[in-house]
């Protein structure tokens, strides 16, 4: 631990910056990351207009590329890496993945059981309808 | 030029709201003559509208609460009259249209308003002291997030005298919500109030977040931490996660009502459903984050007015952190009965009994710290105790409702509504009053009076069986929640007694207020001037009573669990070095600022003026809040120094035997 004491004020702005890991911190991480962002975005819209790919294959190729797009934002823009004062932040990505995987799966099992069991079929007068 | 809003819209018609909103009215014009002529406005700017200091926010918060609890009991006062006479030919007091505002507004008042500010108000008070330092991450955002859950909670009471609330019960499910269904303004307040306030509770969570992960006395590692401290991570960790699920429901249902979208409506592919899912996605957590901090506080308590460490700490923080995880995973519970198959309502049937073990785990630990320990039978300790048998049986039969088959015969009876009374009232409520009690001497320097205390207790106790056990039998006839009137003569006797269990609780709340009144008139008799009333084993009772603006000169070195027991051992066997003379240092604090305040200003005006589409005025006070916050990025000087003789001066008129 620290031996020095920490006289300064929660949120204090001038501190030193120098514990901070500055492989990825640097203006040439954020320009390759932008370029590399800016491909995956250029390729997303190049695969919806052309028919290179397969056409039902063209949703798959478009999920493929957001997956990517995430993963280049985590790395060169909110600095996950797997040095060891980032376990914070990886744990949180963690937990936020599980949090988020629990409730979308969930979400699509019970609304898929829902659609099926209380949703008025086509057959049904329409009960109520809204403008 | 008003949007809907006219002279039609103050409900001259209807005497009881009538009343209610002059007596609050008179009641608040009254407080602020009485701070104007005695010249107290100065004080309060400067000490507590402004404040950043965690301690002072945690207070207001928890003021705010209090405050709010009255007028969500007053609601339940309300519906128990009603029930008790409301029978057969009886029509009871309250006209149908009006009953169904009151049950939206008790519940809605009471979660958001009372637990949630309550809970938020402890711990924003208690974790930087348990920690060991000075102030939460981001103490102006604090601020910010406090005066946004006030401004939800003042358009909450506005739409008592100008316009009406929702009626559609406190969790607003399309299609009755929609603007079809219920096109006047009620629904427009609540969801502009909890939007509002949402936005605050979500700040305070990422700022409490970034406290206990990022801010800790030197050697406070994590399994060093006061069991208070990581309920609270795991509750603002769900904060975090589960309230931009409520915040995009409702953004959601305000394009519906407001743009004509068709998200939750009946046709044109909505599907309202996908509302009560997302709703029960935060809701579920939502009972965990307001659970999880009063399990904190009894911990602390138990291990406090036992004498002992707390039984199994390690096993308390797996529990604390299995339930974080498995709230997540039993939202479905909610609906049961609304259409999922049954291998869904079996799995979630089954994860919902699941999550009753780890909570089983932490009732046994309070036991077990309990058993062999010389427990003094103080305030908090009985309402940890109350709370430790009420809450087993709340337990119970929410393990019931988690059984499907169960769940279709009692859903939307009143067993449901004395259930989650039952695990609320007596879990969260209690655990909220155990924690007034136990601080308060921290907070302000005196001790709480005992004997009005005990009566609040008991008082709180004895009515909360009169006025729920009954309910349990009722859900077990068959007598359905919100019924404004009903046939069945039978239910009367059972409704007298849940009646008067409401007036025996009432008993409580006039104890509880003539315990804060006795204890100020005689604070000079019950002063704490060591600082550690209780003889407590955490960080929070190192530092003087009330503790100063920097909490602690120095940050204390912690070697172990229960940081301040050891130094007292240590100072007891002569050995903690010796503190003579001390050298203090100049301190660095945030700065006091008037941002929270002046932006929450903005927010009720954008608030009310979204509700009756004024929509002039609404850009208004969206520029005022944008202009507020960028005159706050702007700032020059964001932290003042407190010079070392302040410091000094102060550890002489408040000297403290261990630890400066």
């Amino acid at each position: 631990m620290d031996p020095t004491p920490r006289d300064r004020a929660p949120g204090d702005e001038t501190m030193p910056e120098a514990k901070r890991e500055e492989t990825l911190a640097g203006l040439q991480a954020y320009l390759i990351g932008l370029l590399f962002a800016a491909i995956l975005t250029a390729t997303s819209f190049w695969t919806a207009t052309t028919s290179v790919l397969w056409s039902p294959g063209v949703a798959t190729g478009l999920v493929v590329l957001a997956i990517a797009q995430m993963g280049v934002h985590l790395v060169f823009f909110l600095h996950i890496t797997t040095g060891p004062d980032n376990t914070n932040n990886v744990l949180a990505l963690a937990f936020g993945i599980l949090i988020v995987g629990l409730v979308v799966i969930g979400s699509i099992w019970i609304m898929a059981h829902l659609n099926a069991n209380m949703m008025p079929s086509g057959n049904l007068p329409n009960l109520q309808m809204q403008r | 030029m008003l949007g809907k809003l006219s002279w039609s819209a103050v409900p001259i018609n209807e005497p009881i709201d009538m009343i209610a909103s002059c007596l609050m009215i008179l009641a608040i014009v009254g407080i602020l003559i009485g701070i104007t002529v005695k010249g107290h406005w100065p004080y309060l700017w400067r000490e507590w509208l402004t404040s950043v200091d965690h301690k002072r926010i945690g207070v207001m918060y928890c003021l705010l609460a209090m405050v709010m609890l009255l007028r969500g009991f007053t609601d339940a006062i309300m519906m128990r009259a009603q029930q008790a006479f409301a029978v057969g030919g009886a029509q009871g007091y309250l006209p149908a249209e009006h009953y169904d505002q009151v049950f939206s507004a008790h519940g809605t008042i009471m979660i958001f308003f009372v637990a949630m500010p309550f809970i938020v108000g402890l711990m924003n008070f208690a974790v930087p002291l348990q920690l060991g330092v000075r102030d939460v991450a981001f103490p102006t955002l604090n601020s910010i997030s406090l005066w946004l859950a006030a401004s939800g909670a003042l358009l909450v009471n506005i739409s008592l005298v100008i316009g009406n609330f929702a009626r559609t019960g406190w969790f607003a499910y399309p299609p009755l919500s929609e603007l079809r269904f219920s096109p006047d303004v009620g629904v427009d307040y609540y969801l502009w109030a909890l939007q509002i306030s949402g936005v605050g509770t979500l700040l305070g969570g990422v700022n409490l977040v970034t406290t206990i992960l990022k801010l800790r006395a030197p050697g406070m590692s994590y399994m060093r931490m006061p069991m208070f401290c990581w309920t609270a991570l795991a509750s603002n960790l769900l904060i975090v996660a589960a309230f931009p699920v409520l915040t995009a429901a409702f953004a959601m249902l305000l394009l519906d009502r407001y743009l004509g979208f068709h998200f939750f409506t009946v046709g044109h592919g909505g599907n309202m459903m996908m509302y009560v899912n997302l709703f029960w996605v935060w809701g579920h957590p939502e009972v965990y984050i307001l659970i999880l901090p009063p399990f904190g506080v009894f911990s602390e308590v138990t291990a406090t007015f036992s004498g002992k460490p707390l039984f199994g700490y390690r096993s308390m923080v797996a529990a604390t952190l299995a339930i974080c995880v498995l709230s997540f995973m039993v939202w479905l519970h909610h609906f049961f009965t609304m259409g999922a198959g049954a291998n869904v309502n079996a799995v979630f049937g089954i994860v919902s009994m699941v999550i009753a073990v780890p909570t089983g785990v932490k009732i046994f630990n309070w036991l077990f710290t309990m058993y062999g320990g010389r427990v003094r039978f103080a305030v908090p300790i009985l309402w940890t105790i109350g709370f430790m048998i009420t809450f087993a049986i709340g337990g119970a039969t929410g393990v019931l409702l988690a059984i499907p088959p169960v769940d279709f015969i009692v859903h939307d009876t009143v067993f449901l509504i004395a259930h989650f009374h039952n695990v609320i009232i007596a879990g969260v409520l209690f655990g909220a009053f155990a924690g007034y009690n136990y601080w308060f001497p921290k907070a302000f320097g005196f001790t709480l009076d005992e004997g009005w205390g005990k009566a609040a207790f008991w008082c709180w106790l004895i009515g909360f069986y009169l006025a729920f056990m009954p309910l349990y039998w009722l859900g077990l006839e068959g007598m359905p929640r919100r019924m404004q009137h009903y046939q069945e003569v039978g239910w009367q006797p059972w409704l007298m007694v849940a009646g008067a269990g409401a007036v025996v609780i009432l008993a409580g709340i006039a104890c509880q207020i003539i315990q804060l009144a006795v204890s100020i008139r005689t604070r000079d008799r019950r002063r704490d001037t060591t600082g550690d009333p209780w003889n407590g084993r955490t960080l929070e009772w190192a530092t003087p009573s009330p503790p100063p603006m920097w909490n602690f000169a120095e940050l204390p070195q912690v070697e172990g669990e229960d940081a301040f027991w050891q130094m007292k051992q240590l100072a007891r066997d002569g050995k903690l070095r010796a503190a003579v003379p001390p050298a203090y240092r100049a301190i660095e604090m945030p700065k006091n600022s008037p941002t929270g305040f002046i932006t929450a200003f903005f927010a009720v005006v954008t608030g009310f003026a979204l509700i009756w589409h004024i929509w002039w005025m609404a850009g208004l006070g969206l520029l005022g809040a944008f202009a507020t916050t960028l005159v706050f990025a702007w700032r020059d000087v964001a932290e003042a120094e407190i010079p070392a003789e302040v410091v000094a001066q102060f550890y002489e008129a408040h000297p403290v035997e261990t630890l400066r």
